[in-house]
């Protein structure tokens, strides 16, 4: 395994760590697609996209919207770690008069640059986003994380409609494929698949990736850049509550925060403090 | 009079804008030659983005545009913007304070034969409700001009309210200064004012000149900005005269009535009417027999002082 692979490993688990300490310290929040996205979001931020942490409106900068906005955790987790803001805020996501609001909020913090949690409506920016990079002919990226549940919205296909006409082949969308929502599996509560057959009528370019594999997410994001002409879709095989074994394909763990008792047992498991 | 439908003055608006400011970008969801931006499509189509019968990415789309600088002006019936796409305008573009202008045509009554499902009497009360949006409502051609290129010199979300049917002009373009927020006297008096908003303000100029004819001294206060509002000359009107009718194409619930019912009772409580459509659907008619229908012509408006004037006297 080569050297940046295993770095980008321990990021995503340094962010999987901070997600379980501050879900556990605000006593609210989703740990499962948080957790999930925790690799994309590690190979993102550390490897793919073109940020500054010190300039966070450069306006040359790549940008991310978080659309599944409920896994605001990783996000903060991530901008936390790049350097955006103190990794201490962590510690207040979700309190009054904090920066870290339950879903994101891009006037609050810097790094965030779309406020999201109505879901897909992040994914409808994102194409206005990468638009304009057309317009203007700028060099940026658009990146943007859609939970599989959140397919279920109608936007999502206007949106995903709309980035195939105007041929956003600056647009990358990440699916957080890990099959559940709230109320239980996808395929029981409204079947979303073949998720990767709809985008490729929708006029989407496709890439089936296993998204806790670092080496899959680095290989496909470089192959979407290699595509013109149509915006391309990663739909990422992830398991819901990655890393932290009574979370894993648990439904239970969508929305709720762990205790004292589990906040432990999950960071031993992460490999502690 | 000359007449002109507030979004033919949109339409030609926006051709100016798109010569004046290069950020300006114009989305429309398939309506472009009602909304009237296929002249700006027409001579800036690379700065314009149809994007279908799909309102919420509309609003969606224009979010991100403006995220990153640009200027958008998202177009189509008041009804599916403010209605179907309320959530996202909400969420996505109120919240995060961007600049996006909501320029929604075919609003009212007045749209007419199209019937109720296109008949938006509720976009005021919706848009007024949403923190960080300003809401216009333009009278005419010549306060509709001033007011889209008021608002693209503005940075933050505006809904502006257009209608369908010609209007008549009563501003004069040399003379009329349009300023976001602040009420237009048009008219003094020291009985009763008649505060009035878009289609309605002209129905408010006839009314008070048949009122004058019969001896009633009568003010009249174009408001085009319902939010945030003209406070100053909505107290001093109810200070001075006492007595206010408000009139408007919409639903007294919510609308330019319930905006100065608030601002009169918690400053100077005054005597208040409202017109306009009493909480009900409109139907299918001309865009005239609904006006006489549903309550929102001169003669309504002149009975509505008449009669506020009687109550005035007993208290």
């Amino acid at each position: 395994m080569n050297e940046q692979v295993v770095v980008l490993q321990e990021k995503a688990n340094i962010i999987r760590k901070h997600i379980i300490e501050m879900l556990h310290e605000s006593a609210s929040g989703h740990p499962g697609g948080s957790l999930s996205a925790a690799d994309i979001l590690a190979v993102l931020y550390f490897d793919e996209m073109k940020v500054d942490s010190n300039n966070p409106k450069w306006e040359d900068r790549d940008r991310f919207v978080l659309s599944k906005g409920h896994a605001a955790p990783v996000l903060y987790a991530t901008l936390a770690e790049k350097g955006f803001f103190q990794k201490e805020e962590l510690m207040r996501l979700r309190k009054i008069d904090s920066m870290l609001q339950g879903h994101p909020d891009m006037k609050g913090t810097p790094g965030v640059e779309m406020s999201t949690g109505s879901l897909g409506q992040g994914f409808s920016a994102s194409i206005g986003m990468a638009l304009s990079a057309k317009l203007d002919k700028k060099e940026f990226r658009v990146y943007t994380l859609l939970g599989d549940g959140e397919l279920q919205e109608g936007i999502v296909w206007e949106a995903a409609m709309a980035a195939a006409h105007y041929k956003l082949d600056n647009l990358t969308a990440i699916v957080d494929y890990n099959q559940l929502q709230i109320d239980g599996f996808n395929k029981d509560i409204m079947g979303v698949d073949p998720v990767g057959d709809k985008f490729k009528a929708f006029g989407w370019n496709v890439i089936e990736v296993d998204g806790h594999s670092i080496e899959d997410l680095l290989n496909a994001l470089k192959e979407a850049k290699k595509v013109l002409g149509m915006p391309t879709v990663l739909v990422a095989k992830t398991v819901k509550g990655k890393g932290v074994s009574f979370m894993e394909n648990a439904v239970d763990w969508h929305g709720t925060a762990p205790t004292l008792e589990h906040k432990t047992k999950a960071l031993i498991e992460l490999g502690g403090e | 009079m000359s007449k002109i439908a507030t979004r033919d003055a949109y339409g030609e608006a926006l051709v100016e804008l798109g010569e004046k400011n290069e950020s300006v970008v114009v989305l429309d969801a398939d309506l472009s030659k009602s909304t009237k931006t296929a002249g700006f499509a027409k001579k800036y189509k690379e700065r314009f983005f149809n994007v279908g019968i799909a309102e919420q990415n509309l609003i969606g789309i224009s979010a991100g545009l403006a995220a990153v600088g640009k200027v958008p002006f998202a177009s189509t019936f008041a009804m599916f913007a403010t209605g179907r796409a309320f959530e996202v305008i909400r969420n996505s573009v109120g919240y995060p304070k961007l600049n996006v202008k909501i320029c929604a045509t075919h609003a009212g009554l007045t749209v007419g034969e199209d019937g109720a499902s296109h008949q938006s009497l509720e976009d005021i009360a919706c848009m007024r409700a949403i923190p960080n949006m300003t809401v216009i409502v333009p009278a005419d051609g010549v306060e509709t001009k001033m007011a889209i290129h008021a608002i693209a010199d503005y940075n933050g979300p505006v809904y502006v309210r257009l209608g369908r049917s010609a209007v008549p002009v009563i501003n004069d373009e040399s003379t009329y200064k349009f300023e976001i927020g602040k009420g237009s006297l048009l008219k003094e008096g020291s009985e009763v004012t008649i505060i009035a908003t878009g289609i309605m303000v002209s129905e408010a100029l006839e009314a008070s000149k048949e009122l004058e004819s019969k001896g009633v001294s009568v003010r009249v206060i174009n408001i085009h900005t319902i939010k945030p509002i003209d406070k100053d000359i909505i107290i001093k009107a109810a200070q001075e005269t006492g007595a206010i009718v408000t009139a408007e194409e919409h639903n007294i619930i919510g609308g330019l009535g319930s905006a100065v019912a608030e601002v009169i009772s918690e400053n100077y409580p005054a005597l208040l009417k409202r017109i306009g459509t009493n909480d009900t659907f409109g139907e299918s008619g001309s865009p005239n027999d609904l006006l006489k229908k549903y309550g929102l012509t001169k003669d309504n408006i002149v009975k509505a002082v008449e009669e506020i004037i009687v109550k005035k006297g007993v208290k």
